[in-house]
């Protein structure tokens, strides 16, 4: 009451305390609204796989979960197979990631790279699956192309390309995926790489460019770079809907298969998917563990071998070779999408033909006006999903800016936690936690659970260009009279425009691919692209899937779009601020 | 006066949350008017979705009822939702209002008491239906007790073909002989697949000696004996299949995307109707016809049941009573629109309702009613649990 009777001016002094108090928690809170979920999820999870469940009558804590785990013979296959397809997915797309800026990077043709990888982020990961898989099947447009002439099948041969029993395709499918996510964050990185200088004096001392990167520069950038190459593992390690259309069925990985104890009508298995899921937990935090043993190793290896004075090969050959993969990496998502395109428009289309007898409007027609209305869903969400996350970021940022409050490597881990710890074992438990609170279907908690996913990707986008930015502009600022909240609002925002643009569409599709937090927050009744593209998947229409697919990757992609687009338009008599 | 309190407390639940009873039809529909009906159904299915958009307009025409299709994957995400909401306490206002469900997921549910309870007899148009020609009283050998309302019934056929295989294969012995001469040209959905699960249980239907012990509960009879000429036969099978059995297809569409691509020649259905629906919609050849194996093949029923925290129960009641109506079910038999069987026994049928029957024409690859043979009844969900298992550990985990 007092303060309200305050004089006007007293009220503006009083504003910017007031403030001071709200910012420099905005971190901690963050962090708590991030990492409750996650423990309650996991606490729902974890309770069932020690034998309670309530409403199924389960009481008792015992370890008859993890018994009847162990008992399942194909536990061994599948566990290793999720170790090992995870681990090699993550190795090989780092190492083309490497590979790629060691022979490109500040070229003009690393720029024509990074456009034409870049859109492949937007791509769905089930819908880039769907369309490798149509690529290369033995009945697929490759060998369609290729048949009867000059391959000479009138039928499709019978050899196991996808789904085979090494998991080849499914480790090719995610890397596919993972190289262009793994290069943008490199490339936001890069500005505290040093590259030119470390790169000129490396050459100076007479390494080829890409040794000398390799040397040089690379330990600098992956030292930026740990965090989202631990999310590579982890996703890859986890993910259900690629590994279902790519990987091995007899057995799966470990993730398909507790997803279908989950979905068993008996429901006592879902004590077993709870074991399972708990084992997933540990299987990812080993392989995280295996793999900071590895970085310790080949750290090891690297200085050895530069100890031993040796040049690295000068590779003409090795800059090829990181072409082509950039090229094929960049050519199956694109031409899968184009295929499956092509099959949203096909009439009857038999093997061997190599394009479908006619063409028809038929399954656009059927789908158009569900689509639309769950395109519409789809953005609403998106849109306050990656709003709340930027603006979360962004106070925690300048929390870190003004008042010194840097998450430390501890509370940075934190913030990873929803990406980290797989989905599926905590996600349960998060909807049993949500409908204890009385938060129940609707899009508000549908949002709410996208955020735990797309805030720590803003985050990771967001955080290196707003340190990055020249804070002299802010002194200056300050020195003319503008207020913190001014310095903000009319210099930094403006100059970070396309960062946060950036940040925000990376954000935007991760939302827009949301499928278990969709499903399971919204009771069902939340229909997204997303979701309604999966159940579709799950018949195999691919008519279906190519109209939904199409969509889904509109909707990721447009953001990405603007993201470019905008900020010249902005800036378009700032020469300075054009890219 | 604590007799009185409880007697109030008792009362109250009945006067202000009142489930709807659906002898009393006339209130149900009057409560239903302007409720929103979130029906769970699986969603990979086009054609189904379709049909489900057009019962949600017939169903806001007349009643005054908005449907929601909820697709789902797996029904099991539906069980999954109320199982979370009763673990959760949320025993009114659930998200769930209507489930098609089926054999395994029904047991589950009404066992763990996650349904509503008997409203599928007391129903109008429930006086259609043939209860005792079709197989709509039980459901995998649990009697429905009316938790359940059918709308579809369905039978177990082989799509096979007409350019790579000359005629029916009419038999298992057949089916493997076939598949010996011709390698890599045969599978079945993977089980625990609900389709794939199937073909073991007709299969086993094809070796069994004495058919009637699978009836009853595989404990009270000598299970490995019962099983081991359908282990033989899937042995000596496996080889042959496509991917040398080292890879099977998740699911019956992926399963007929296969005989698209002509991958395979030969894959099991459970919907007479389904290949003639699938060649109007350009997703399998026009050369596909369907056979029965001899000796009969499995029948069972499609259901819709109701969650027992429902929050338009009046509603889904309603929506269930028109998936009975004469009108629905014709369109369901249609194989431009679903090609499902119906449930209703048509001599009780007026005249005009009996002519939106006879009018429709079935469909190039669909066998009439009477070339169908004999619906056998699903074995004791016993029998499917422990050949489930038994497939996994010998074939399921082998690479």
């Amino acid at each position: 009451m007092e303060a309200r009777a305050t004089t006007a001016g007293a009220a503006r002094a009083g504003q910017a305390p007031r403030r001071g108090r709200v910012l420099p928690v905005v971190p901690a809170l963050t962090v708590a609204l991030l990492l409750l979920p996650v423990a309650a999820g996991l606490a729902g999870t974890l309770l069932p796989a020690f034998g309670i469940l309530p409403a199924i009558g389960r009481a008792a804590p015992g370890l008859d979960a993890f018994r009847s785990l162990l008992d399942w013979p194909g536990l061994a296959a599948a566990s290793r197979l999720s170790l090992v397809t995870g681990l090699a997915a993550t190795a090989l797309s780092l190492a083309v990631t490497a590979l790629i800026l060691a022979s490109w990077s500040g070229t003009r043709v690393f720029g024509a790279i990074r456009r034409a990888l870049s859109p492949l982020l937007s791509v769905p990961h089930a819908a880039a699956a769907f369309g490798l898989a149509f690529l290369i099947t033995p009945s697929g447009w490759v060998m369609r192309a290729l048949s009867p002439w000059p391959s000479g099948f009138e039928r499709p041969p019978d050899w196991l390309v996808v789904q085979d029993p090494w998991g080849l395709a499914l480790v090719a499918g995610l890397a596919a995926k993972e190289v262009p996510f793994l290069l943008l964050m490199s490339i936001a990185a890069m500005g505290q790489t040093d590259q030119a200088r470390a790169l000129t004096t490396a050459r100076a001392l007479g390494h080829g460019r890409e040794a000398g990167w390799l040397v040089a520069v690379f330990p600098r950038l992956y030292a930026q770079i740990r965090l989202p190459v631990y999310v590579v593992l982890a996703y890859s390690m986890t993910v259900v809907d690629v590994a279902v259309i790519l990987g091995p069925n007899t057995p799966s990985t470990l993730a398909v298969q507790l997803v279908r104890w989950m979905a068993d009508p008996d429901l006592a298995l879902r004590l077993q998917a709870a074991a399972a899921a708990a084992l997933q937990l540990g299987l990812v935090l080993g392989a995280l563990a295996l793999w900071r043993a590895l970085e310790g190793a080949a750290a090891a290896l690297g200085r050895a071998w530069i100890r031993t004075g040796r040049r690295g090969p000068r590779g003409r050959a090795l800059r090829v070779l990181s072409l082509g993969l950039a090229l094929v990496s960049s050519t199956a998502v694109l031409a899968g999408l184009g295929v499956l395109a092509l099959w949203s428009v096909a009439a009857l289309w038999p093997f061997p033909e190599a394009f479908p007898d006619a063409l028809t409007a038929r399954s656009w027609a059927r789908h158009g006006p569900e689509l639309g209305a769950a395109l519409r869903q789809t953005a609403v969400i998106a849109v306050i999903a990656t709003l709340a996350a930027l603006a979360l970021a962004i106070g925690c940022l300048e929390a870190e800016y003004r008042h010194g409050l840097r998450l430390r490597a501890g509370g940075l881990w934190l913030l990873y936690a929803p990406l980290l710890v797989p989905q599926v074992a905590f996600l349960p438990g998060v909807q049993a936690a949500m409908l204890a609170a009385g938060l129940t279907t609707g899009i508000w908690a549908v949002t709410a659970a996208h955020l735990l996913f797309v805030f720590p990707y803003v985050f990771l986008a967001l955080g290196d260009p707003w340190r990055a930015w020249d804070a002299r502009m802010g002194t200056v600022a300050r020195t003319l009279g503008a207020g913190p909240e001014r310095v903000l609002w009319r210099v930094r925002m403006p100059m970070l425009l396309a960062p946060a643009l950036t940040a925000a569409a990376v954000g935007f599709a991760v939302s827009v691919g949301q499928y278990l937090p969709t499903l399971l927050v919204g009771g069902g009744r939340v229909a997204t692209v997303t979701t309604e593209a999966v159940a579709l998947a799950a018949g195999g229409d691919r008519r279906a899937i190519g109209v939904y697919a199409l969509a889904q990757t509109a909707a990721a992609l447009l953001p990405f779009a603007l993201a470019l687009g905008l900020p010249r338009l902005v800036h378009r008599d700032r020469r300075g601020m054009r890219p | 006066m604590t007799r009185l309190l409880a007697a109030l407390l008792a009362a109250l639940p009945a006067s202000a949350l009142a489930d709807p009873d659906p002898a009393d039809w006339d209130a149900v529909l009057e409560e239903a008017r302007g409720q929103t009906v979130y029906w769970n159904a699986w969603g990979g299915s086009t054609t189904t979705n379709d049909f489900i958009a057009w019962v949600g307009q017939r169903v806001a025409e007349e009643h005054g009822v908005s449907l929601e299709h909820v697709k789902l994957s797996d029904t099991a995400d539906a069980v999954s939702r109320v199982l979370a909401e009763k673990t959760a306490g949320r025993d009114a206002g659930g998200a769930v209002d209507l489930i098609w469900i089926n054999g395994e997921n029904f047991a589950a549910m009404k066992e763990n008491d996650l349904l509503f309870g008997s409203f599928a007899e007391d129903l109008p148009n429930w006086r259609h239906v043939d209860v005792s020609g079709k197989p709509v009283t039980v459901d995998f050998t649990v009697p429905t007790d009316g938790y359940e309302s059918p709308w579809a019934t369905a039978q177990v056929v082989f799509m096979y073909d007409t350019a790579d295989i000359p005629g029916p294969l009419p038999s298992m012995q057949a089916i493997l002989d076939w598949a010996e001469a011709n390698p890599g040209r045969f599978t079945y959905p993977q089980p625990p697949d609900f389709l794939g699960s199937t073909f073991l249980k007709q299969a086993l239907y094809g070796v069994v000696e004495d058919p009637d012990v699978l009836l009853a509960p595989a404990a009270q009879a000598d299970y490995e004996a019962v099983t081991a000429p359908l282990w033989a036969f899937v042995d000596a099978l496996t080889p042959h299949l496509w991917r040398q059995g080292r890879a099977y297809p998740q699911s019956g569409p992926r399963q007929i995307q296969l005989m698209a691509d002509d991958e395979i020649d030969l894959a099991i259905s459970f919907s007479p109707g389904e290949a003639s629906a699938a060649i109007a919609n350009f997703q399998l050849p026009a050369t596909v016809r369907t056979f029965v194996p001899e000796g009969g093949s499995i029948g069972n029923a499609s259901f819709v049941a109701i969650p027992y925290n429902a929050s338009a129960k009046a509603g889904a009641m309603v929506v269930a009573n028109f998936l009975l109506s004469p009108e629905a079910q014709a369109r369901a038999l249609d194989p431009d629109v679903l090609g499902y069987g119906t449930v209703l026994d048509l001599d009780t049928l007026s005249p005009g309702d009996r002519a939106r029957f006879d009018a429709i024409e079935l469909g190039i690859a669909t066998l009439p009613p009477d070339a169908l043979g004999p619906a056998l009844p699903e074995p004791h969900p016993s029998w499917m649990e422990r050949i489930e298992q038994d497939w996994i550990a010998r074939y399921g985990v082998t690479e």
